[in-house]
């Protein structure tokens, strides 16, 4: 993104129009094209501020989930354990933890980063649409950070990934794709409704529950599968664990229908995003 | 659009829609309705356009204009007729509600010095960030980035979180990253208010470079000097319309004139729609004589009252006035107030305080007012709440001079002369 070379000041000359009431809806991708340094930067400051004066650093990425995981070991392991399936129960759990981490952190951050971001937003020109986006990039940044615990955890239990490892980064993006969508929506609703600051840590309790990290998603009964299956994030969880191991079958079904409401989130979180955005400096 | 234009725009209007809240609306509308009320005698206009319902404000009204390149534009007005409005639309911060409007050419903004930097940040960290903020490519901060801390003279201290710099400092900063943007457009909202008189100085050099380097600019300021100076043309907003246009001198002269309310004395009778809020409304302001009455002619030697009445409705409530006068060129000569100490009772109160003969000089002043609650938080702003006029004495022209005297002020002060050591040759 930073090694190509600048091509800002090469342009004849750049005209901007500016219409009220302009109804065309438009996603402006030479903007967003001309600015993409700036996503660097916005996600660069992003990580430098979080960890400066913190003892711990970047710790804090792995100890929180690591955290959670082994508390539900200690509690749940002896209840569910056995019905983890092809992933001992502390990879199973971790692994969950792992993935939703990055869901959760890019979800909670995207959805307050126009709001963090008001300062910038009411003086500065910029595409408004790399504010969620760079919280993102940092989010990932941080996931894989955790993932070199997740590899010592499966050298410890001798887990040997197959050919299905290669399918790991899609399920990683595919999660960042879910918050991304649910950031645009909420990023955008938190700048006119400050409700939505409140609703998004009970929001990601919730979910929490509603997504097999603690449990197997077998449990659920078959009958409430598909609806139980409409939160992408099932897809995501079990199709994450999956490339780890390999074995049995590819949650082809859980997968798909995550695929389709993460595209739906996306596509629909982008369009309301993009219509809301000329008027975020006159709200926030 | 024309070649030689960089700017073009044509019927620019802005409605901002105004909740209930604070009475924030009705606390404007009077505003605006008392300012409003003098100039529609001054310019015929359609007078339906003026009228906005309740909940709406008018920010800009059918507003054309157009820029040349490389023209310096200078835009003045008083505050809420526009202006930061009119810069927020042209650099894309906010949408107009109707109009068209066509920019030619790289755009930079500064309505704010130093957007985005963090105090956990070094100093080298947020230049690159504030930077790209600003629209540099990293390449180009890279080029400039030892030219932009020797301006802001703190070499010593860029690796160091900017947390730990003094504000004059981090000023120093962050404008000279600002300096340094070279687009071929620039918006500037009245940042030249901050920073030392050395420091102003600096940077007001560095926009007149600017200006000669044949780059647009328009350049919102209240200082009317600085406008004079460095702007090839300006123009006067008035509630939400231009007004005025024309030579810088002509306009700004005009502006003083026919657009700042000359009063020494404003009042409001209702408590209902007076300005102010729940815990404070302004009864009167006023500025008189010390020895005698409003009416009488105010002269560079006569001590002044400067007073307010005001109704305090809360009386737990810790209120604070505090006072700015300014010049005819904007310069802020002084500011005063009352911070601290305990809390008033509620009812209808006077404040006042004096300002001593043999100090202004003469010419035109303008006082604002501000209401601190708890001695930090602003809780209403007024500028141009009064306006007075000084005049010169004529005993009081010193000496052989029969000029202005220079100087923001005119204290007399009290010289004296004595022989430290005779010569011995002219001595006798």
């Amino acid at each position: 993104m930073t090694t190509l070379p600048s091509v800002q000041n090469d342009e004849a000359v750049a005209t901007v129009v500016i219409r009220g009431a302009d109804s065309r809806w438009s996603l402006q991708w030479p903007d967003l094209w001309r600015h993409r340094e700036l996503l660097y930067f916005l996600a660069w400051r992003d990580i430098k501020v979080r960890y400066k004066q913190t003892v711990l650093g970047v710790a804090w990425v792995v100890l929180q989930p690591l955290a959670i995981a082994l508390s539900l070991n200690l509690f749940l392991g002896r209840l569910v354990g056995k019905y983890s399936g092809d992933l001992p129960y502390p990879v199973f759990v971790y692994s969950g933890m792992v993935v939703w981490q990055l869901f959760a952190q890019a979800l909670i951050e995207s959805s307050n980063s126009l709001l963090a971001s008001q300062h910038l937003i009411s003086k500065v020109y910029f595409p408004r649409l790399l504010v969620p986006v760079s919280t993102i990039l940092s989010s990932l940044l941080d996931f894989v950070v955790s993932l070199f615990v997740l590899a010592l955890f499966l050298i410890t239990f001798h887990i040997v990934p197959t050919a299905s490892i290669v399918l790991f980064p899609f399920m990683a993006l595919l999660a960042a794709m879910v918050a991304l969508g649910l950031g645009f929506w909420l990023s955008a609703l938190n700048v006119k409704y400050r409700d939505v600051r409140y609703t998004v840590s009970f929001l990601v309790q919730f979910w929490f529950l509603a997504t097999p990290i603690a449990y197997p998603s077998g449990i659920v009964p078959e009958r409430w599968r598909v609806w139980y299956e409409l939160n992408p994030m099932v897809g995501v969880v079990n199709g994450f664990r999956w490339t780890l191991h390999g074995s049995g079958t590819f949650p082809a079904r859980e997968v798909a229908i995550s695929v389709c409401v993460a595209m739906a989130f996306f596509l629909s979180g982008l369009y309301y995003f993009k219509r809301t955005e000329d008027n975020f400096a006159d709200f926030i | 659009m024309d070649s030689s234009l960089a700017i073009r725009c044509d019927g620019i209007g802005k409605r901002y829609k105004i909740g209930r809240q604070e009475g924030y609306s009705t606390l404007r509308d009077t505003l605006t309705d008392w300012a409003r009320a003098p100039f529609r005698r001054l310019i015929s206009r359609d007078r339906s356009s003026f009228e906005t319902p309740a909940s709406e404000l008018r920010a800009l009204k059918d507003l054309s204009l157009e820029v040349r390149r490389g023209e310096v534009l200078g835009i003045i007005g008083r505050n809420g007729s526009g202006k930061s409005t009119l810069l927020k639309i042209f650099s894309r911060i906010t949408k107009p509600t109707s109009g068209y409007a066509e920019i030619r050419g790289r755009v930079g903004t500064l309505l704010e010095v130093g957007a985005g930097f963090h105090p956990e940040l070094t100093g080298r960290e947020n230049v690159y960030f504030n930077g790209a903020i600003l629209g540099m490519s990293r390449s180009e901060i890279d080029r400039k980035f030892d030219e932009i801390v020797e301006f802001s003279e703190c070499s010593k201290l860029i690796d160091t979180p900017i947390k730990h710099f003094s504000s004059g400092m981090y000023v120093r900063l962050a404008f000279a990253v600002a300096a340094h943007l070279e687009t071929e457009i620039l918006f500037v909202d009245e940042v030249l208010a901050v920073g030392d008189a050395a420091f102003q100085k600096k940077c007001l050099g560095k926009m007149g470079e600017a200006a000669h380097d044949g780059r647009t600019v328009l350049f919102v300021s209240h200082n009317l000097l600085a406008i004079e100076s460095l702007c090839s043309r300006a123009i006067c907003l008035l509630d939400g319309s231009i007004v005025l246009e024309g030579l810088p001198s002509a306009v700004s002269s005009r502006y003083l004139q026919n657009l700042l309310p000359s009063s020494k004395e404003a009042r409001y009778d209702d408590i209902a729609t007076a300005p102010g809020n729940e815990l404070f409304r302004l009864h009167r302001a006023s500025v008189r004589r010390q020895d005698g009455v409003a009416s009488d002619p105010i002269t560079v030697r006569t001590p002044l009252v400067v007073e307010f009445e005001y109704w305090k409705l809360s009386a737990s409530a810790s209120l604070d006035l505090g006072v700015e006068v300014f010049n005819e060129h904007g310069v802020n000569l002084f500011a005063t107030g009352r911070l601290g100490g305990p809390a008033a009772p509620a009812g209808l109160l006077r404040s006042s305080f004096v300002i001593p003969g043999d100090l202004m000089n003469s010419g035109t002043f303008r006082v604002g007012l501000m209401i601190f609650l708890s001695g930090v938080t602003v809780i209403g702003e007024w500028e141009d709440l009064v306006t007075f006029e000084v005049h010169d004495e004529p005993s009081e022209l010193r000496g052989y001079f029969h000029d202005n005297w220079p100087g923001a002020l005119r204290p007399n002060l009290e010289w004296k002369t004595e022989v430290v050591e005779p010569l011995p040759q002219l001595a006798g």
